[in-house]
């Protein structure tokens, strides 16, 4: 039941600080913030509780919670919890309150209808991360589409209404033809077994000829490249992005892209495991694109906001070179890269809209030399400048360790491709920060520097970027059981599909990737201990 | 032969066609709007519930109806139908047209045709429902008299529905000629159980489906549709979009069901070609649209395009898939027009899109009601909407119809587009030209209790369907 909560008393804070709005703004605005910590101290309570349990053959699961919903089609309301999905809730409910806080007096008009959508689109969002029934995972799929829909066309800059459209007809129809697989994967799975059923649990063993399961998973896979916005189903991202207002703009980048993330490695790979393989290079290729692609065209945008946006995209590229490679160390890299790209993003958005509110322009062209005015916001922009480029000690860096680490097993030529989106990244995240900070002065801006509600907001981001720069064993313990069960259920098909001596291989590798899993944590401790050392 | 006993099989259809004369009597001694309206809404009411009183159970009624759950749920959904209706058009008249009494009468006898529809098991019944309902329409149609595209719209109607009903007649007498038979078990026993059709019965069969494609607006049969839309009132564009529609699909599924039409190769390509052509035009034109009437009535073309993907799985899931969204797209449609009642003045109706800039702002929770139809009648989770089209694509799916899938999902692709538009502008600054002052014809009572009702059973669908599932899972397999 804790999980349905979560879910409850964020929709029903949202529709409590949509009445009262219209009478007290600041009221509503404190149950919106109070209703999303709210839902983050049970997160934590409950990650606090059960931390122990994270062993390396240890259950997967945490909870499960599950009632027929629509018995007649096989549909169930089953939420549950597992390391990777509490963690993925835990940044979802963070960023949500950091999202409120930073864009706390940046919506005049209208405040109880904005909270009420920030408010669903988070619960849509954590539904989607609990969700184990595939048309209730659809579900709040779409759920989330609406409300980011009326926070990006109301609220929304010069251009919201081409933006919004775009946004939604982009993610609604790639979203069909997820559902369309989902059900033929409904059919296939009860002809097979005479069982209709929705469930996760029971569709995971589903064996699908090598043709029909790459068609399905095609399905899926265009609905999470449009969402994760990797080439070439960018398009919409920069406009959404770059319209958005900033809350809007940050719960796209920094969580609504993570569904999709999520998406791939809860049912896409468990789902599909064989046909993820076959796919893989064509994958891990579109990622590498994207990250190169997406750097170079983030360092030749002016607009600041726009520059983060394809920044974010080129980020996205490593998730899929992650999830794509198979290995355990790159799979941990991928959570990590989720959860730090979440909060670094989300503090260049900030920024993006904390110099928007002051200066009313985002055209780079027409800043610089703000350190002098502004030296709060310079530094706080430097960490997170120096966060996305990857400097060691802060989350990225480790996060894009671990997956360039693991690819480099799965595919030599490809992994070195992919680091070098490394340096490109280098190079415009820099440009960020000399173009707005540093260079000459362009123009005259009064400008004043953070309010203490900005720099609480940012410092939270701070804390958790260099926590998980320095110690992110919690991270990696809670997904362990999660990652090791992608592991395994990897090797199972390797086992399925080969035959004689080659078995003994794969068992062989089997077993090299557990003792990498563990090998992972062990890794973290002595670097952080070499750390420490100096 | 027809005993008394099982006249309490026919209730419903009994009770409206009594209340017909009756509400046409009253008006002879005494002319009240009031009386009229109260006394039509009861009888609506009436025929509703007279359902709870017929056994459970296939009867034939003479030979020419059949009585089961199928044709009972019907009954009830046109019998709410026809109840909205009314309840919507009261305070419409009133502001609109001086005498009131003689559209109730027009109302109810369309509405027996309907009615006795659905119930048809013949197409001697069939053709009569027919014209019960189409007769009445064309009268319904013009019914504003001061109002010049009414009166053009009721004529248009008319001639167009007179050459389907002979394309019909004719169909008809092709397959009786073939089989010897209307009654449609006896058509269904003079049939070769293979689908080998002879030419001739194809060609009977072919007319039949163009008097039928006229009625539910499939393209390439849907030319009038737009105009009488937007010509009628729209209480009227209400009714046409759903009774009207609504029953003649009923009657098709037990038409092709039962006789085993859709067996035939060319038949069901012919189907095909009908529903994807109706799909992706429906659609397509109604991007462009200002007129949120003719938004609607394309979006309707598209709608009925969706019911045949069901339509044409040809199974028990396709039968529900295709009730369950007959019933979702009958509450959106008359909320949607309910809606632009609502939004109506004395002077006109409120037509075009830009009427509803900044509807929002004004009337938050109207426009949230309205927001919700459009985003279920584009199908989006969290409204019926979206558990229908999730339904009509389980159909498809599991008897592989990918070429209807596809092309359902794209053009509901499409369909986001202008349901959207619609969203986008109640949302959009407030309207700077506030030319007209007149109020508006909405009242709470009884329109906003309606809407609200509606937007409730919108969104009580789309989240927890299992009750309304269970019924049609219980009915939908009798007719096969």
């Amino acid at each position: 039941m804790t999980l349905v909560y979560i879910i409850l008393i964020l929709m029903l804070g949202g529709l409590i600080s949509w009445i009262i709005a219209g009478k007290n703004s600041l009221l509503a605005k404190g149950i919106a913030l109070l209703a999303v910590l709210a839902d983050l101290v049970i997160i934590i309570g409950f990650w606090i509780s059960v931390y122990d349990k994270f062993d390396l053959g240890s259950q997967q699961w945490l909870i499960d919670y599950r009632v027929e919903w629509m018995p007649q089609l096989g549909i169930s309301f089953h939420l549950a919890m597992d390391g990777l999905s509490l963690l993925m809730t835990a940044l979802a409910l963070f960023l949500g309150a950091v999202s409120l806080i930073v864009s706390w007096n940046e919506i005049g008009k209208n405040l109880g209808f904005y909270l009420f959508n920030v408010l669903w689109l988070i619960a849509g969002i954590i539904g989607v991360f609990l969700s184990l029934d595939l048309i209730l995972f659809y579900f709040f799929w779409e759920v989330m589409l609406v409300p980011m829909y009326f926070i990006l066309a109301i609220w929304g800059h010069e251009n919201r209404r081409y933006a919004g459209m775009k946004f939604f007809l982009f993610t609604q129809l790639s979203g069909l033809l997820m559902l369309i697989a989902i059900i033929a994967l409904y059919f296939i799975h009860g002809k097979n077994s005479s069982q209709y059923t929705f469930d996760y649990f029971a569709l995971i063993g589903t064996s699908l000829s090598a043709k029909t399961g790459l068609w399905l998973m095609c399905g899926f896979m265009i609905a999470f490249l449009v969402k994760l916005g990797i080439v070439p189903f960018h398009s919409w991202l920069p406009d959404a992005y770059t319209q958005s207002p900033t809350g809007g703009s940050i719960l796209l980048a920094a969580l609504m892209s993570k569904t999709a993330a999520y998406g791939m490695l809860r049912f896409v790979v468990p789902l599909f495991p064989e046909a993820s393989k076959t796919f893989a290079p064509v994958v891990i290729t579109l990622g590498i694109v994207s990250i190169l692609y997406g750097a170079k065209l983030a360092y030749a945008q002016t607009d600041l906001k726009r520059m983060i946006a394809f920044s974010s995209m080129s980020h996205m590229g490593f998730i899929m070179v992650g999830i794509f490679s198979f290995q355990a160390l790159s799979y941990q890299g991928t959570i990590i890269e989720m959860i730090a790209h979440g909060i670094s993003i989300t503090a260049l958005f900030t920024v993006a809209g904390v110099i928007h509110a002051r200066i009313q322009t985002r055209d780079m062209d027409q800043m610089g030399r703000f350190w002098e005015q502004v030296p709060k916001m310079g530094a706080i922009t430097m960490i997170f400048v120096l966060a996305t480029l990857g400097l060691p000690g802060l989350g990225n860096f480790i996060a894009e360790f671990l997956i360039l680490t693991g690819a480099f097993k799965s595919n030599v030529t490809l992994t070195v491709l992919a680091a070098l989106g490394l340096i490109a990244s280098m190079i415009y995240a820099l440009v960020i920060l000399q173009k707005i900070f540093h260079g000459e002065r362009r123009k005259e801006w009064k400008l004043t520097d953070l309010t203490p509600r900005e720099v609480l907001a940012m410092g939270c981001l701070i804390v958790a970027i260099v926590w998980i720069g320095i110690y992110p064993q919690p991270v990696i313990k809670t997904a362990q059981p999660t990652v090791n069960s992608l592991e395994q259920n990897s090797n199972n098909t390797t086992f399925v599909n080969d035959t004689g001596p080659t078995n003994k291989t794969a068992l062989k590798n089997g077993d090299e990737n557990m003792t990498m899993a563990r090998k992972t944590s062990t890794f973290f401790l002595s670097l952080n201990k070499k750390g420490g050392g100096k | 032969m027809i005993s008394l006993a099982g006249l309490n099989l026919i209730l419903p259809q009994l009770i409206i066609a009594l209340a017909a004369v009756l509400v046409m009597l009253f008006i002879a001694v005494k002319r009240s709007h009031k009386f009229s309206f109260i006394f039509t809404l009861f009888a609506f009411a009436a025929a509703a519930i007279s359902v709870l009183y017929i056994p459970r159970g296939s009867f034939g009624v003479s030979s020419l109806f059949v009585v089961d759950g199928f044709g009972k749920f019907f009954t009830v959904l046109i019998a709410c139908a026809g109840f909205v209706i009314t309840l919507m058009s009261y305070h419409y008249l009133n502001a609109r047209e001086k005498r009131n009494e003689e559209y109730y009468i027009l109302l109810l006898l369309s509405s027996l045709g309907a009615l006795t529809m659905v119930i048809s098991d013949h197409f001697v019944s069939f053709f009569l429902s027919l014209e019960v309902l189409s007769v009445s329409l064309y009268a319904l149609i013009g019914y504003l008299k001061e109002e010049p595209a009414g009166i053009e719209s009721g004529i248009k109607y008319l001639v167009l529905a007179a050459v389907s009903s002979s394309f019909l007649l004719f169909g008809i007498s092709l397959i009786y000629m073939q089989t010897g038979h209307l009654d449609l078990s006896g058509i269904a026993a003079g049939l070769s159980p293979s689908g080998e059709f002879s030419g001739v019965f194809i060609a009977g069969l072919a007319m039949v489906i163009v008097g039928i494609g006229f009625k539910m607006a499939l393209v390439p049969f849907h030319l009038w549709t737009p105009d009488i839309y937007a010509g009628a009132s729209a209480p009227v564009s209400a009714f046409v979009a759903t009774v009207s529609k609504g029953a003649v699909f009923a009657f098709l599924l037990r038409l092709f069901y039962s006789t085993g039409g859709l067996e035939n190769k060319n038949v069901w390509t012919a189907f095909t070609i009908i529903a994807v052509a109706s799909m992706l035009f429906g659609n397509w034109l109604a991007l462009r649209q200002q007129n949120i009437k003719r938004l609607l009535a394309y979006s309707s073309i598209g709608h009925l395009g969706y019911l045949m993907v069901a339509f044409l799985a040809i199974t028990d899931r396709g039968m529900q898939a295709a009730t369950f969204y007959l019933v979702v797209y009958f509450i959106g449609m008359l909320a949607a027009f309910g809606t632009v009642i609502y939004m109506s003045n004395k002077k006109g109706e409120a037509l075009y899109i830009d009427d509803y800039r900044g509807l929002f702002w004004k009337k938050p929770w109207l426009a949230a009601i309205f927001t919700t139809v459009m985003l279920s009648l584009a199908g989006i989770p969290l409204t019926a909407g979206f558990l229908g089209k999730l339904y009509l694509l389980t159909a498809g799916t599991e008897v592989g119809i990918w070429l209807l899938v596809i092309v359902l999902v794209v053009s509901s692709g499409i369909g986001l587009f202008y349901y959207l538009r619609v969203v986008a502008v109640m949302f959009a600054g407030k309207n700077e030209n506030e030319a007209s002052s007149e109020p508006v014809i909405g009242k709470i009572f009884p329109h906003g209790l309606v809407l609200t009702l509606l937007f409730l059973l919108l969104l009580w669908f789309g989240v927890y369907p299992s009750s309304l599932l269970e019924i049609i899972q219980q009915i939908a397999s009798v007719i096969r």
